[in-house]
């Protein structure tokens, strides 16, 4: 796990071991993909129709990260925004990880500007997933250094660091 | 106006990146917004009708940004 994105004439690339490349599947499917329902969802058919969704912010910490209210001091404003645009952004969330699970093979992987951006989008939404579930913090870098490999946290700290790497580089390929 | 919240995940390359992208800042702009998000735990990112600016909390969302909306003032 140690290669990133470089940038090539035909696009951003990366080579990923094809261990590497089923980690990152297997990861984006059950962190994000199992845990971000589609977006048509409610009960009611006209409310499926015109694509209104639930008003109130998620109880779950990993959603309520994911889906944050749009108004800080205003509850009903926010509601009302939900309503409205939480079920596209579930849909763009699970299309940005199909992207990521179809595209990332073993061997040389090259993105279009397109994929790349639902890469990008795709790593950092299960960095997100991962970041609520370990209670990361901006120590994390110190915190794993003092951390030994047998200590039960290890394998998913570096996990996110693998991912934080990957996505750290893509950003710096697309510059 | 949209504020943009420190969170301790989103990368500052990342965020940077976001700026630029979404809102079209020059990249010395975007880094000082980043920085002030960072340092001062929020930054106002962009201001405009409220249309425009639930149009742009929606975008930040679909980033991972943590993003909200305020009323000038």
């Amino acid at each position: 796990m140690g290669r990133g994105f470089k940038a090539t004439r035909e696009g951003v690339s990366v080579h990923l071991d094809t261990a590497e490349a089923s980690v990152l599947r297997s990861l984006v499917a059950s962190m994000v993909l199992d845990v971000v329902e589609p977006g048509e969802t409610g009960d009611d058919p006209l409310e499926r129709a015109l694509r209104i969704g639930p008003a109130t912010e998620p109880t779950d910490p990993v959603l309520a990260r994911l889906f944050p209210s749009a108004y800080a001091d205003d509850d009903a404003a926010s509601a009302e925004f939900r309503r409205y645009t939480e079920g596209d952004l579930r849909d763009a969330k699970r299309a940005d990880a199909l992207t990521l699970i179809e595209t990332a093979v073993g061997g040389k992987v090259t993105l279009t500007p397109e994929q790349a951006q639902a890469w990008l989008r795709a790593l950092n939404d299960l960095r997100l997933v991962l970041g609520v579930r370990l209670e990361v913090t901006e120590e994390i870098h110190e915190e794993i250094a003092e951390m030994g490999d047998d200590d039960p946290r290890y394998p998913a700290f570096v996990t996110y660091d693998w991912l934080t790497y990957l996505q750290d580089t893509l950003v710096q390929a697309l510059w | 106006m949209t504020i943009v919240w420190n969170d301790p995940v989103n990368l500052m390359s990342y965020v940077t990146y976001v700026f630029q992208s979404v809102f079209g800042y020059a990249r010395e702009k975007a880094e000082k917004l980043m920085l002030d998000v960072h340092q001062k735990g929020r930054a106002v990112v962009s201001s405009g009708t409220r249309e425009e600016m639930e149009r742009d909390v929606q975008t930040l969302h679909s980033y991972g940004l943590w993003a909200t909306l305020q009323k000038d003032g």
